[in-house]
C-alpha cells in the first residue's frame, strides 16, 4: 500500500531519538514558558477589567457618600410677622406663599452679631439655601400658633456651604501655635500687630513656601512658552525680507521679549521667596489663609515677617495683650480664598457656628424624594425616578406583546422564505443600529414629523395623542420599545426554539389548530425564558440616555409627570444634565442618582437570574 | 379627541364579541354544537374585524388629516403673505400652531393671529373628519361582522387567520422600524445635500473645516465649513483607540476563561464581565469625565506633557473597557463553538495548551473574532454618551491623541440640543446620523455574514 | 530490533495496577497490559468498559479532563510516565494518537502534516520539514492524492482520507507508541479496508495500539488482544487464541456476538 516508487533517502526513525534529546527539553522548556506567558496575559486582561470596574465602582460610591448627609444651621427664630406675611399666610390661593426670610437672616444676624440688611448682609444671607423663607413660611402657616413666639428651625445651608462642611474646600489645619504672642495695635483700626516666637506659624510659612515654590515653576513655563513664540518669530523674521512685514514682526518679536523677561523675573521672585528661610510674605488672596484665634475673636494675617505679623481683625477680639501658650491658635486654610466658593469671613462664622453647635446634619432624604431644582442643595431624583417608571411602562407595553407575538410567528409560522430572510437580517441589524439613530428616528418620525423636499409627509405620529409629545416619557417608551424589540425577539425565540416538538406534535395530535398549539402549549413553557429576555432587556432601556437627550427627554423638568403624556426627564437623562451643572455639589448628587439606576439594574438582573434559576427546565 | 375615537373603537370592539356571542348562541337555536364554530370564536371575529377596520381608518385618517392641514395653512400663509417663504414661513406656521393651542411663541403679530384662527378652524375639521370617519367605519365593520353569523361560518378558521396575520404584522415590525430609520434620515440628508450643498456632497465628505453653525445668523449655511472629516478623524481616532483596548484584552480574557481557568475562577470573572456589560453608557462617561480624563491630564503634568481634558485617550481608554466585555463573550462563544476534537487531535501530537490555543483554535476561531470586532468597533462608531460626556464639541484636525478631538456622534446631540432653529440644525445633524447609520449597518451585514459562513462550517 | 530476545525490553509499553476514577465512578479497575514493540495490539469490549478511557491514559490525554485521577504505574521503556518530572507534552510527542472522528485542523493539507514537525523543531530547515511531510504522507498512503494539493485545507478531503491525513499528522511528529481509537468507526468500508492495510504496514516501525468495536478489524489488524469487561481487563493475550479459544466465558460470549 505504501507508494514505493520513489521513496526519500530521508529516515523518520532517527527523529524520535530528538524527542528524548538534551535539546528537546530545552525546547520544552522554552514552550512551557510561552503557555505562561499566555496565561499571564489572560489574567493581566482579566485584572484589568476588575480593577476597571474596581475604580468604577469606588468611585461612584465615595461620591455617593459625600451626599448621603445635609447640614442645617439651627436657629431660634422669633416669629415676628409683618401684615404683609400675615396676608400670605391666611391666603387661601395655593400660589401665594409666605416668605418669612427675614426673619431667618435676623436670626442668623443675632447669632454671629454681624449685619442681616442691606448690602453689606449679602455673605450672611448667602449661608442658607434660597427657598428655606418658603419653608419656614409653610411651618407657621400650618401652626399659626407659633406667631409671637420663638420657633427653633433649622435652615438648610447654602451648597457651597455644604461643600465646605464635607471638607471639599480643605479644613483648617494648625499653622504652628507655638510659643506666646503679643497683639497690640497697628497703624490703622482693624490692623494688629502679633508678635511670636521664631518657630510659631512654621506650617504655614511651609506651606507659603510650597505655594510660591508651586507658583514660580509655573510661571517659569509660561515664560519658556514666550521664548519658544520669541524664538519662532526670530526665525520668522530672518526669512522674511518684505520691510512692512518685518516690522510688523520686529514689534510683535519686541512684546513676546518683554513679556518673557517679565514673566521670568515674577518666577524668579516667587523662586526666592519660596527658598529664602528669612523672608516676608505679603499674603495675597490666592494665597493660603492665615488666621489667629485669641481673645475671643478672629484675625486674619495679611502679612508675615520672620517674628512678626500683621493681621486684620475679622471678629473682634476682647482685649489685646500678651496670649500665653495654649491659649491661642493659629490656623491655615491652605485653599486660598480666590479659589474657593466661600469667603474667609464666611468660613469663620461656619467656624464659630461649628463650636457653637449650631451646625446639625441629617440624613440626605431630599436627593432622593424631591425633584430636580436649580438649587444644588434641593435637587434631588425623585421626579426622574417616577419618568423612568413611566417610560419603562410604556416600552413594556409597546415591546412585550409585539415581540412575544414575532416570536412566535418567526419560529411557529413563518414560511422558509425570502420575506422571513428578509424579516431576520432587519431584526439582527436594528440590534446593532447605535441608539442615537433611534434618537433621530424618535425626533422625526414621532415628534416633529417627515418632510421631503419641503412637502409634509405625515406631522409627527405621536402627535394623535398628545398637543406636544415633545419630553414625554410616551415618547421616550416608544422609542426605547423599538430599540429593544430585537433583543426581546432574539430572546424570545431562543426560548420558544428550546421547547421540544414533541409537545407540539401532542398538541397538534390532538385536534388543536397550531395557533391554540402556540398559545396553549408552546408559549407557556417558553414563558419563563421570554420574561428572563424581557427583564434584560428592559435593564438596558432604564440605562439608555442618548436616544433620550435627543427626543428632549433632558429638559429641565421640577415636578414629577403625572402620566406619560407629562412632561418629564429619566434617571439616565438626569445624570447627564446634572453631570453637566458646573455646581460641584451636583457631583455627589450625580453619583447618588447614577447608585440609584445601578441598584435598580442589579435588582433586575437578580430578578433574571432567579426566574432563570427557578423555572429553568432542560429537555 | 383622538384618545376618545380610539377608546370608542375598542368599546365598540367589546360591545362586538359580546352581541356576536349571543348572536351565535340564537343562531344556533340553543344547540351551540350545531355551530361549526364556537360562539366565542363569533365574538373573537367580531371584535378583531371591529378593532382592526376602526384603527385601519384611523390611521389613514390622520395621515390624509395632516396633509390636508399641512397644505391649508400653507396656502393660507400664501393668500396672507406671498413674499414669505422658507424658514421664515415655517417659523410663522409654527408660531400660528402654538398661539392657537397656547403654547410658546417667537413672536405675535397680525399675520400670526390671523393664521391661527385658520388653524383652529382647519384643526376642528381635521379632528371632527377623523373621528367621525374612524367611529364610522370601526361600526360598519361590526355591522357586517355581526351579519355574517350563521351555523355554518367558520369563525375559527377566520379569526386564525386574521390573527395569523396580526403575528406576520408584528414581525414586520421590524422591516418597518428599518424603513422609519431610513425616511426619518433621508428627507433632511437629501435636503441638505440639494440645498446648503447644491450636490457637491464632496464637500461634506472630504472638507476639512467643520463648523456649520458659523454662518448661520446671517441665514447662510456654508458649503466650505460642513467638511465632516474633522469629526471622522476624530471618531476613528477614539475607535482605534478603544478597540486597542477592547480587542486584545476581551480577547486574552476569552482564551484564558475558555481554556485555561478553573471553576472558580470562571465563577466570579464572567459575572464581573457581565456587570460591566450592563452598566450603563452614562455612567461610564460620568466616569470618563470626573475620574479618567483627571487622572490623564495629572499623568501628563507629571510627565511634562499637556494632556487636554477632553481628549481622546480618556474617552477612548473607558469605550474600550466598555466593549471589552462584549469582545470576551462573543470571542468566548467562538472558541467554545471549535470542536473539542481539534483540540484533542492537537494535545494528541504533543501540543501545549498554549499552542493548540494559537495555532489551531484561535486560526479555526479566527472568522468569528473578526466579526465580534467588527461589531464592537460599530459600537464604538455609535457610542453616544462616554464622547457627549468626555470630549468636546471643537472640531479639531488632529492625529494627536492627547488633543481635543469631537465625533460624529457628539455633533449630532449638540446639533439637535443647541439653540440654533431645529430646522437649520437637522440638515448638518441628520446628514451626520445618516452617514453613522450607513457605516454601523455595512460593518454590521459585513459581520453577519462572516458569522453565518463560519456557523455553516461547523454545523 | 526484531530480532532481540524475549526479554521485558521487548514490552514497549509496561502497566500495571492502572486504576481510573471519573469523579466517583471506578472506570478502570487493577489492569494489567503489556505492549509489544512492531506489533498491533487490539483492545475489544463492549461500549463503556473501558478501552478508550484505558488507551487515553498511555498518553496522558485523561489529563485534560479535571475530574479523572489515574493511579497505578505505566512505563514506556523504562520511563513511569505518571511521574512528577515527565511532562506531558513530550510524552504526547512520543506516543501519538490518531481519533475516532476525523479531526484535521482548518489549515492546508501540509500544514496540518508539518503542525507536529513544527511545534516539536524536528526539522532542522524548510527542505527537512518538507521531507517529513512526503515521507509521511507516503507512511499514510496519501501522498499520490495529496501531492498536487497540499496547500489546500484538510478539510476539503473526504473522510477516509481525512483519516489517512491525521494518520499522517500522527507520524510526522515521529512517535514510538501509535494510539488509535476507533479510527475507522466513521469511514465506509472502503476506507476502512486503506486505513487497516495502513496499520499493518505501521507495524513495522511502531507499537500500534488500537481500540475498536468491530472483532473482525481486531482479529484482521492484531497480533494480540486485550477484552475489557466493565472496567477489568478480563483477557490478553495472542490475537489468534482469544478469537479461537478463549479462556474467559465472557469473551467467549462477547466474540460470538451474544452481548455488546
Amino acid at each position: 500500500m505504501t507508494d514505493t516508487t520513489t521513496q526519500p533517502a530521508f529516515d523518520m526513525a532517527k527523529l524520535s531519538a530528538k524527542h528524548t534529546s538534551q535539546e528537546s527539553e530545552a525546547r520544552i522548556k522554552r514552550r512551557h514558558w510561552a503557555e505562561f506567558r499566555l496565561k499571564a496575559y489572560g489574567i493581566l486582561a482579566i485584572l484589568f477589567a476588575a480593577v476597571a470596574l474596581v475604580i468604577l465602582v469606588y468611585t461612584i460610591v465615595a461620591k455617593t457618600l459625600t451626599v448621603t448627609n445635609e447640614y442645617y444651621l439651627s436657629l431660634n427664630v422669633p416669629i415676628e410677622l409683618t401684615d404683609r406675611q400675615s396676608a400670605a399666610l391666611t391666603d387661601d390661593n395655593p400660589n401665594t406663599n409666605a416668605n418669612l426670610e427675614n426673619l431667618i437672616y435676623q436670626a442668623i444676624g443675632e447669632q454671629l452679631e454681624a449685619p442681616h440688611r442691606g448690602r453689606s448682609a449679602r455673605p450672611l444671607k448667602a449661608l442658607v439655601s434660597t427657598y428655606e423663607g418658603f419653608s419656614l413660611g409653610e411651618i407657621v402657616g400650618a401652626n399659626p400658633d407659633l406667631i409671637g413666639g420663638d420657633y427653633h428651625f433649622e435652615a438648610l445651608l447654602d451648597d457651597n456651604l455644604q461643600l465646605y462642611m464635607k471638607g471639599d474646600f480643605g479644613r483648617l489645619r494648625d499653622a504652628g501655635s507655638a510659643g506666646p504672642i503679643t497683639i497690640s495695635a497697628g497703624e490703622s483700626e482693624d490692623q494688629v500687630v502679633i508678635s511670636a516666637a521664631s518657630n510659631a506659624f512654621g506650617n504655614s510659612r511651609i506651606a507659603m513656601r510650597e505655594d510660591r515654590a508651586a507658583e514660580g515653576r509655573a510661571l517659569r513655563r509660561s515664560a519658556r512658552d514666550q521664548e519658544r513664540a520669541f524664538n519662532e518669530t526670530q526665525d520668522t523674521l530672518d526669512d522674511t525680507t518684505d520691510p512692512e512685514e518685518r516690522d510688523r514682526l520686529e514689534k510683535l518679536l519686541d512684546g513676546f521679549g518683554q513679556q518673557r523677561d517679565q514673566i521670568f523675573a515674577r518666577a524668579d521672585a516667587a523662586l526666592t521667596e519660596a527658598t529664602d528661610q528669612r523672608n516676608n510674605f505679603t499674603l495675597r488672596t490666592d494665597d493660603p489663609s492665615v488666621f489667629i484665634r485669641a481673645n475671643g475673636g478672629w484675625i486674619k494675617i495679611t502679612e508675615m515677617e520672620p517674628e512678626r505679623l500683621i493681621g486684620t481683625v475679622m471678629n473682634p477680639l476682647t482685649g489685646l495683650g500678651e496670649v500665653a501658650e495654649g491659649k491661642w491658635s493659629g490656623l491655615l486654610m491652605t485653599s486660598p480664598e480666590a479659589e474657593r466658593k466661600i469667603s474667609d469671613r464666611q468660613l469663620l462664622w461656619m467656624e464659630d457656628l461649628k463650636r457653637e453647635d449650631r451646625i446639625v446634619t441629617h440624613f440626605n432624604q431630599r436627593v432622593l424624594f424631591s425633584s430636580d431644582s436649580a438649587q444644588a442643595e434641593l435637587a434631588g431624583i425623585w421626579g426622574a425616578l417616577i419618568g423612568s417608571f413611566w417610560t419603562m411602562m410604556v416600552t413594556f407595553a409597546i415591546v412585550f406583546p409585539i415581540g412575544v407575538m414575532a416570536s412566535i410567528y418567526l419560529e411557529e409560522f413563518a414560511p422558509k422564505n425570502r420575506l422571513t430572510d428578509f424579516i431576520e437580517v432587519n431584526i439582527n441589524n436594528l440590534a446593532a443600529v447605535p441608539s442615537i439613530v433611534f434618537g433621530l428616528l424618535g425626533l422625526t418620525i414621532l415628534l416633529s414629523g417627515v418632510k421631503l423636499f419641503g412637502i409634509e409627509l405625515f406631522d409627527g405620529l405621536l402627535k394623535a395623542f398628545a398637543e406636544d409629545p415633545r419630553s414625554t416619557p410616551l415618547a421616550g417608551g416608544v422609542v426605547l420599545a423599538l430599540m429593544s424589540l430585537p433583543t426581546i425577539i432574539i430572546a424570545s425565540r431562543a426560548s420558544i426554539k428550546a421547547v421540544p416538538p414533541s409537545i407540539r406534535d401532542a398538541a397538534l395530535g390532538l385536534g388543536a389548530s397550531k395557533l391554540q398549539t402556540s398559545t396553549h402549549h408552546v408559549l407557556p413553557l417558553a414563558m419563563p425564558g421570554i420574561l428572563t429576555g424581557s427583564i434584560i432587556a428592559m435593564a438596558q432601556a432604564l440605562g439608555e440616555t442618548a436616544p433620550l437627550i435627543i427626543i428632549g427627554m433632558n429638559s429641565f423638568i421640577q415636578d414629577p409627570p403625572g402620566g406619560p403624556l407629562d412632561k418629564g426627564n429619566v434617571l439616565p437623562s438626569l445624570i447627564y444634565l446634572w453631570n453637566n451643572n458646573s455646581e460641584r455639589l451636583f457631583d455627589g448628587k450625580t453619583a447618588v442618582a447614577i447608585s440609584v439606576l445601578l441598584i435598580f439594574l442589579i435588582l433586575m438582573n437578580a430578578l433574571a437570574v432567579v426566574l432563570r434559576k427557578r423555572f429553568e427546565r432542560r429537555w | 379627541m383622538l384618545t376618545i375615537a380610539l377608546l370608542g373603537v375598542v368599546i365598540l370592539g367589546i360591545a362586538g364579541y359580546v352581541i356576536a356571542r349571543q348572536r351565535a348562541v340564537a343562531v344556533s337555536a340553543g344547540e351551540t354544537a350545531a355551530l361549526h364554530s364556537r360562539p366565542g370564536y363569533h365574538g373573537l371575529y367580531a371584535l378583531t374585524v371591529t378593532i382592526l377596520v376602526g384603527i385601519g381608518v384611523f390611521i389613514v385618517a390622520s395621515a390624509v388629516g395632516s396633509w390636508y392641514l399641512g397644505s391649508s395653512m400653507r396656502s393660507a400663509l400664501t393668500d396672507l403673505d406671498p413674499t414669505i417663504s422658507g424658514m421664515q414661513a415655517d417659523r410663522v406656521l409654527q408660531d400660528a400652531r402654538a398661539l392657537a393651542t397656547g403654547g410658546v411663541t417667537s413672536a405675535v403679530d397680525a399675520l400670526r393671529e390671523e393664521l391661527s384662527g385658520v388653524f383652529s378652524g382647519v384643526n376642528a375639521t381635521r379632528l371632527w373628519g377623523i373621528t367621525i370617519l374612524t367611529l364610522g367605519g370601526s361600526i360598519a365593520a361590526l355591522l357586517f361582522a355581526l351579519r355574517t353569523i350563521t351555523t355554518e361560518f367558520r369563525a375559527r378558521n377566520k379569526s386564525e387567520t386574521i390573527f395569523r396575520t396580526i403575528l406576520w404584522s408584528t414581525a414586520a415590525v421590524a422591516i418597518v422600524t428599518t424603513v422609519m430609520i431610513f425616511i426619518a434620515l433621508i428627507g433632511e440628508t437629501l435636503n441638505f445635500f440639494t440645498g446648503v450643498l447644491d450636490w457637491r456632497i464632496d464637500k461634506f465628505l472630504f472638507g476639512l473645516t467643520w463648523s456649520p453653525l458659523s454662518g448661520v445668523h446671517t441665514g447662510e449655511m456654508s458649503p466650505d465649513k460642513v467638511g465632516a472629516v474633522p469629526l471622522f478623524v476624530g471618531t476613528l481616532m477614539i475607535t482605534v483607540i478603544a478597540m486597542l483596548v477592547a480587542i486584545p484584552i476581551g480577547l486574552f480574557a476569552a482564551i484564558y476563561l475558555s481554556e485555561f481557568a478553573s471553576g472558580h475562577v470562571r465563577a466570579w470573572a464572567k459575572p464581573m464581565l457581565e456587570i460591566l456589560a450592563g452598566i450603563p453608557t452614562v455612567v461610564y462617561g460620568f466616569f470618563a469625565a470626573t475620574t479618567v480624563a483627571p487622572f490623564m491630564v495629572g499623568m501628563g503634568e507629571s510627565l511634562g506633557i499637556s494632556v487636554e481634558a477632553e481628549s481622546a485617550l480618556a474617552a477612548g481608554i473607558v469605550m474600550g473597557i466598555m466593549i471589552i466585555p462584549f469582545i470576551s463573550s462573543l470571542s468566548d462563544d467562538v472558541i467554545n463553538a471549535v470542536p473539542q476534537s481539534l483540540r484533542d487531535g492537537s494535545y494528541g501530537l504533543g501540543a501545549t495548551r498554549a499552542e493548540t490555543i494559537m495555532k489551531v483554535v484561535l486560526p479555526a476561531a479566527l472568522p468569528g473574532i473578526v466579526s465580534a470586532s467588527l461589531l464592537g468597533i460599530s459600537r464604538a462608531v455609535g457610542e453616544t454618551m462616554i464622547v457627549v460626556m468626555a470630549v468636546g464639541q471643537s472640531a479639531n484636525l488632529t492625529f494627536n491623541p492627547l488633543d481635543k478631538v469631537t465625533t460624529v456622534t457628539v455633533q449630532i446631540t449638540m446639533l439637535i440640543l443647541g439653540d440654533t432653529e431645529a430646522e437649520t440644525a437637522a440638515g448638518p445633524a441628520y446628514t451626520l446620523g445618516f452617514a453613522l447609520f450607513a457605516a454601523t449597518l455595512s460593518l454590521n451585514i459585513v459581520a453577519l455574514r462572516i458569522v453565518r459562513k463560519y456557523r455553516q462550517k461547523y454545523d | 530490533m526484531l530480532d532481540s530476545g524475549a526479554t521485558s525490553t521487548d514490552y514497549k509499553i509496561t502497566a500495571s495496577k492502572v486504576n481510573v476514577h471519573y469523579g466517583d465512578a471506578h472506570a478502570i479497575k487493577d489492569v494489567d497490559v503489556n505492549i509489544e514493540s512492531n506489533a498491533v495490539t487490539a483492545f475489544i469490549g463492549p461500549s463503556g468498559c473501558g478501552k478508550s478511557t484505558f488507551l487515553r491514559c498511555l498518553n496522558r490525554m485523561n489529563d485534560t479532563i479535571d475530574i479523572c485521577r489515574v493511579s497505578g504505574e505505566i512505563l514506556l521503556d523504562d520511563l513511569d510516565i505518571y511521574q512528577k518530572k515527565v511532562d506531558p507534552v513530550n510524552l504526547r510527542a512520543r506516543v501519538g494518537m490518531v481519533f475516532q472522528k476525523p479531526n484535521p485542523f482548518p489549515k492546508s493539507i501540509y500544514d496540518n502534516v508539518a503542525y507536529g514537525p513544527r511545534i516539536h523543531g524536528l526539522a532542522k530547515d524548510k527542505a527537512e520539514l518538507d521531507q517529513i511531510v512526503e515521507q509521511s504522507l507516503r507512511r499514510a498512503a496519501l501522498w499520490n492524492e495529496a501531492k498536487d494539493r497540499l496547500d489546500q485545507p484538510g478539510t476539503g478531503l473526504s473522510g477516509g482520507q481525512q483519516q489517512r491525513l491525521c494518520i499522517a499528522r500522527a507520524v510526522a511528529t515521529a512517535p514510538e507508541v501509535l494510539l488509535m481509537d476507533e479510527p475507522c468507526s466513521a469511514l465506509d468500508p472502503i476506507a476502512t479496508a486503506l486505513v487497516e492495510e495502513l496499520i499493518d504496514e505501521l507495524r513495522a516501525s511502531y507499537s500500534v495500539v488500537i481500540v475498536t468495536h468491530s472483532m473482525q478489524q481486531a482479529a484482521r489488524v492484531s497480533q494480540k488482544t486485550a477484552f475489557f469487561h466493565l472496567g477489568h481487563l478480563l483477557e490478553f493475550g495472542e490475537t489468534s487464541k482469544i478469537f479461537t479459544n478463549p479462556d474467559h466465558e465472557k469473551t467467549q460470549q462477547y466474540i460470538t456476538g451474544r452481548f455488546g
